[in-house]
């Protein structure tokens, strides 16, 4: 409880002195000081020597130095013909120009092009001015800055940055810039022909570093070149780590896509027997949902995505239900026909849409945590939406575990599939029991298209796309068995993704789709059969 | 032997052209032998070290509670489940378990299943005409023609389960006993050395029951029989010899007489009726 | 049904055989002279438009047939027969495709078009051959047959049945259309194959030639029903229902099962086969949609409707949906899916004899020559 108490009057002590501070720094800066004088230089010069005066103005600590370079890197550093007065274009649309003066900082308003003297740039000194801003990033206090900084600097570093480099580590207290940093010197003075510092490179992911490499590889030093050669083969096989890694992320999370899709015909197919062809546009029906929330609720793409979790559910649960009273319970034990009887309907709701909606693809915004990506290393970067679906994916197959073992409905389930007769002469109402297991199975199928609508495109086809693939799924994981989906899902998704390289997505596919018949034909039950005398009726 | 004739052995280079039908070698007596036969499912031993051997000619009763293996028995002997170890011999020549359920029904072992199990959709003559021996390749089931000869054979059939006149009916419209002994008349048709009866008489009158007893006892000696039953009055008025099942396993054996009164048959019995 | 006949010679004893083939025969005359007889202004005159859809229908009805062949009597569900109908068309539509010579748009007279445009330099070997009419009509057998055999063998010796069996069927056909939407796989990708001049010589775009594939396809459709009907009446046809019905049992009386499946598949894919071929010069293109899920499953309601096990009922859904998509399609487009699909849930739920169920004076069984007539049998029991 202190240390709390302590960091909220010391962060409250921060909070007060912060503008103070501020303004003592704003006081600090005279007038007509030396400003006028590097910006003089910098304009006066011949190209040649420009380079020098950028050094000093960037040695200069003068906290404007960024502001400057920035603008003369854009070629908006600017001298007013008249005055000699140092300014900075802000907005070059137009004869009048919208200036602010260089050394206050103040808006000039808006002067004529004609009276402004541009100081020109060429790309030799743009190059060289990003490192020497990168350079001067180093310095500020936020870590996350410098640390962006340092990795711009890398590979471009020279001899004057690597003094400074060198100065700045001594100080530098965070890790990753120092990593970072020592990394950008290792490089330069491998590139000088520091075998020693070819150890340091060994390993490292940075394109930058393996460029080096390479090109000391091929030089004449024959220590260097061995040392290299070593560094670069340590590198590639890290490299190899991070693709198998990656390619296992994709497959896992092409593999959670099929889970999702397929663990609901898990249900419906494995447990009840029921073949539900319209079990992919249950799906549909849960990507729908979601954008017709995130219509409702415009501009809040996120709270829409998480409303449409339990709606997605429930509209593909009573969609289900309707199916079930108004179909299948009149197809008991007529399999085949079960299957033509909900095609029809998949075609009837695929249709509905078509009209209803529109036979166009909808957008369904992702919200803004679920962008961007988690970068692991530099050869490696997890994207987020792929994240959250796999972590989905096994919520909603922990939940339905837990269902179907822990609960009273998943109990009757149960006893309903393995002896109707029985169960319903010990009270349990078999055809509640059907009801509800069908409910659950198209709700869950409801939550994927929930998941679907996140990664593909939200369409009238949505369904089709995914239903030989999940009846593939729950064949080969082994009719009636919830962790055969999620082990067959899993690994579909990483075969298909391993194969995509050399074969192509539509070939892998294919590969897929005829390894799945062969494999059916070895273990027509799937990788995990039921055994015994019940498996064969 | 000259290459020419050894090539013109065609039997020899397409293996379907193999002659299948070797007669069954019973010179030892026995036609059945199982020896030590284990088989189990997710860990479950429904067949546990279990011996067994059936002589020529002979009516075995299998008696024994329910698990006890029975049926499982059967569908090793069929070729329908394979054992985990253990072999079964049709014979002295015939090793059971290298054979498909087809080749072992065409070596002369017939079934019938504990469900009645006729072809409901055919008629009580296309029945017996289909389980009738003959040439059960494709080819010549599709050009077969219906001969005089064939028709008597089913006659007789038909005559024996009293059927005659259902003859043309579906048997689906069969009532439940009629379907038993359509099944019994279709193994007969096939002209088995052994056959293995599951239930024969389960939801038969006492009437009925009296006859399928006359028809499985006038069958022994010409053939082999089978009989697993659950009715204890059935067996014991057809049974010379029985073999009491107990957890996969053979518990007793001998005549009614000597099985009732053994000590761990009683206990089997008494504890699971208790 | 016990004949003591030649197997070939039983179906021609069957009334409901010799009524198909009567009405088929004459409705094929009809059309032919309303063609040929009737002055083209006459409210009478049947175009050569509408030659080409009856060819189109006939088509269809045959491929039903042989759908109805597995399924309604070895119970088989092929969700894939679309495949070998494609097959069969793509045989046809590759010999057409040579047949073109230099007429393309690129004038290559060893190469098609496509080819031509994917800058290919020489025929694929698989395309070698097909300028031969005999060989591309063999292989409009062997291209769909083999593949039955391949998948059949795979499937029946694992006993793959029931609904497994019609899941991957569908993932069959499935895997094919993406492969043949591929452009590598050289059978012209997406587009397929078409721009078709002439079959055996005769101009494809001429009245005469359509009404010759019209009659080639309904003696094609009659030669079929015939085939199917010897095996259906033949002991085989017996053991086929036997296997529909208890697999098992069929098995423990001495029937290879699987082999008994394999034969009857693949001469059914081998009509489905005939069928693509003949459809694929009428409508004048072959291209992946074929291969399409939705493609054969529709084939399968076609048969529901009619009547499973009857193949007269498989003839009737075929030109009975059919015509009524022309209709629909024609008048109310987007209205065809909402009725195919309400087809599927009624046929199945409400009617799943189908049509013929409700003609039963076609389903009683002919008379054998059984020494006991089947009506003794009846009046003892009754």
């Amino acid at each position: 409880m202190s240390i709390i108490r302590s960091l909220t009057q010391w962060l409250f002590v921060c909070c007060l002195a912060l503008p103070l501070m501020a303004q003592a720094q704003a006081e600090s800066q005279p007038a007509g000081d030396n400003g006028q004088a590097l910006l003089q230089a910098l304009a006066d010069s011949s190209n040649a020597q420009k380079g020098q005066v950028l050094s000093d103005i960037a040695k200069s600590g003068d906290e404007r130095a960024r502001d400057w370079l920035e603008a003369f890197a854009s070629g908006k550093l600017s001298r007013v013909e008249d005055s000699g007065q140092f300014v900075i274009v802000l907005e070059n649309r137009g004869r009048n120009w919208k200036v602010k003066d260089a050394l206050t900082g103040e808006s000039m308003g808006e002067i004529s092009r004609r009276d402004l003297d541009n100081i020109r740039i060429n790309n030799a000194l743009r190059r060289e001015l990003d490192g020497i801003l990168s350079v001067i990033d180093l310095t500020v206090d936020n870590a996350d800055t410098r640390l962006e900084a340092a990795r711009a600097i890398r590979g471009r570093v020279d001899e004057a940055m690597a003094e400074r480099i060198t100065t700045l580590l001594e100080t530098e207290s965070d890790d990753r810039v120092s990593d970072v940093l020592s990394e950008s010197l290792a490089i330069y003075r491998v590139e000088q022909g520091d075998v020693a510092s070819v150890a340091q490179l060994s390993g490292s992911l940075n394109t930058e570093a393996r460029a080096a490499l390479t090109t000391v590889a091929r030089g004449d030093d024959p220590a260097m070149v061995k040392a290299a050669n070593e560094a670069l083969a340590s590198i590639e096989q890290k490299l190899k780590w991070n693709r198998a890694a990656e390619t296992l992320y994709f497959g896992l999370s092409l593999g959670s896509v099929l889970v999702l899709a397929a663990i609901g015909l898990a249900i419906t197919f494995g447990v009840m027997g029921v073949i539900n062809m319209a079990h992919g546009e249950l799906i549909m029906l849960g990507a729908y949902t979601t954008w017709g929330m995130q219509q409702l609720l415009p501009g809040q793409p996120g709270l829409a995505l998480l409303l449409s979790i339990p709606a997605g559910f429930m509209v593909a649960a009573l969609a289900g239900i309707a199916i079930e009273r108004s179909v299948i319970q009149f197809l008991k034990g007529r399999p085949l026909e079960t299957l033509l009887a909900t095609f029809g309907i998949s075609l009837i709701l695929q249709q509905l849409v078509r009209t209803v909606i529109s036979p166009l693809n909808r957008t369904v915004i992702t919200p803004e945590w679920m962008s961007g990506s988690i970068m692991v290393n530099e050869a490696l970067s997890l994207t987020l939406n792929r994240l959250y679906i796999i972590g989905f994916a096994l919520i909603v197959f922990a939940g339905l575990m837990l269902i179907m073992r822990k609960t009273r409905l998943g109990l009757e389930v149960r006893a309903v599939t393995q002896n109707r007769a029985m169960a319903r002469s010990m009270g349990i109402k078999a055809t509640k029991v059907d009801i509800m297991t069908f409910a659950l199975g198209s709700g869950v199928a409801g939550l994927a298209g929930v998941a679907l609508s996140q990664i593909t495109n939200v369409g009238p086809n949505l369904g089709q796309n995914y239903i030989i693939d999940s009846f593939m799924v729950v064949v080969f994981g082994g009719v009636g068995n919830l962790w055969g989906t999620l082990l067959a899902g899993l690994s579909l998704g990483t075969i298909n993704q391993l194969l995509e390289p050399w074969a192509g997505a539509v070939l892998a596919k294919i590969v897929v789709l005829v390894f799945i018949i062969l494999f059916i034909q070895k273990r027509p039950r799937g990788l995990f059969p039921q055994k015994g005398r019940a498996a064969e009726g | 032997m000259s290459i020419m004739t050894e090539l013109g052995r065609r039997d020899r280079v397409f293996d379907f052209l193999t002659p299948t039908q070797s007669p069954v070698d019973v010179r030892h007596g026995p036609i059945l032998y199982m020896e030590d036969v284990s088989v189990s499912f997710d860990g479950f031993k429904a067949i546990n070290n279990l011996n067994l051997t059936i002589d020529d000619g002979e009516l075995r009763c299998i008696i024994g509670p329910n698990g006890a293996g029975k049926t499982t028995m059967m569908d090793i002997i069929t070729g329908k489940t394979r054992p985990n170890t253990g072999s079964v011999w049709f014979g002295s020549r015939h090793n059971l378990l290298a054979m498909s359920e087809p080749d072992i029904a065409t070596l002369g072992i017939g079934r019938k299943f504990q469900k009645p199990t006729v072809f409901e959709a055919l008629t009580v003559f296309e029945n017996l005409e289909l389980a009738m021996a003959a040439d059960k390749r494709v080819f010549p089931t599709l050009t077969a023609r219906m001969t005089g000869e064939t028709r008597d054979r089913i006659d007789e059939v038909l005559t024996m389960i009293g059927l005659t006149a259902l003859r043309h009916r579906d048997a689906g419209i069969l009532s439940h006993g009629q379907k038993q002994w359509l099944e019994i008349g279709m193994l007969l048709m096939q002209k088995p050395r052994l056959l293995l009866v599951d239930e024969p008489v389960a939801g038969m009158t006492e009437q009925e029951m009296e006859r399928t007893a006359e028809l499985l006892t006038s069958l022994a000696g010409k053939q082999s029989v089978v009989v697993v039953e659950h009715d204890m009055g059935f067996v014991r008025s057809i049974a010379r010899k029985v073999t009491v099942l107990h957890q996969g396993s053979v518990l007793a054996e001998g005549t009614m007489d000597q099985v009732s009164n053994d000590r761990k048959v009683i206990e089997v019995y008494l504890g699971e009726g208790a | 049904m016990q004949s003591s006949q030649s197997f070939l010679a039983r179906p021609f004893t069957e009334r409901s055989t010799q009524l198909f083939l009567g009405i088929l025969f004459a409705a094929m005359a009809v059309v032919t002279v309303l063609h040929l007889a009737v002055p083209e202004g006459s409210a009478l005159y049947v175009s050569a438009y509408t030659i080409t859809l009856l060819g189109k229908y006939l088509c269809y009805a045959l491929l039903a047939v042989a759908v109805d062949l597995v399924w309604g009597y070895l119970g088989i569900l092929s969700l894939g027969h679309g495949a070998f109908f494609a097959l069969g068309g793509y045989a046809m539509g590759m010999y057409l495709m040579r047949q073109i010579g230099d007429r393309g748009v690129y004038g290559n007279p060893d190469l098609p078009d496509f080819m031509v445009f994917l800058n290919w330099q020489e025929l694929p070997w698989y395309w070698q051959g097909f300028d031969m009419a005999w060989f591309a009509f063999i292989m409009v057998l062997l291209a769909p047959g083999i593949l039955a055999l391949v998948f059949g063998f795979l499937a029946f010796r694992s006993r793959v049945t029931g609904v497994y069996l019609s899941i991957i069927t569908q993932a069959l056909t499935f895997a094919l259309m993406l492969a043949f939407f591929r452009n590598e796989m050289g059978f012209g990708g997406n587009n397929g194959l078409t721009d078709f001049k002439d079959i055996l010589g005769f101009d494809l775009r001429t009245d005469a030639t359509r009404m010759g594939l019209f009659l080639a396809t309904g003696v094609a459709l009659a030669i079929g029903y015939v085939i199917c009907r010897i095996i259906v009446t033949s002991k085989l046809g017996r053991v086929s229902v036997a296997c529909r019905d208890a697999e098992a049992r069929t098995r423990f009386l001495g029937y290879r099962v699987e082999r008994v499946q394999l034969f009857v598949f693949a001469v059914s894919a081998m009509l489905a086969g005939v069928a693509g071929a003949l459809y694929v010069p009428q409508v004048g293109i072959i291209n992946p949609s074929e291969f399409s899920p939705l493609f054969s499953i529709e084939i399968v309601v076609w048969v529901a409707l009619g009547g499973r096990a009857t193949l007269y009922g498989a003839v009737i859904g075929a030109l009975l949906v059919n015509y009524a998509k022309t209709v629909f399609t024609g008048v109310m487009p987007d209205a065809w899916l909402f009725a195919l699909g309400a087809l599927f849930v009624l046929v199945t739920v409400f009617l799943p004899k189908g049509i013929a169920g409700l003609l039963p004076s076609l389903k009683k069984k002919p008379q054998d020559d059984d020494s006991t007539p089947p009506s003794t049998a009846k009046e003892v029991t009754a």
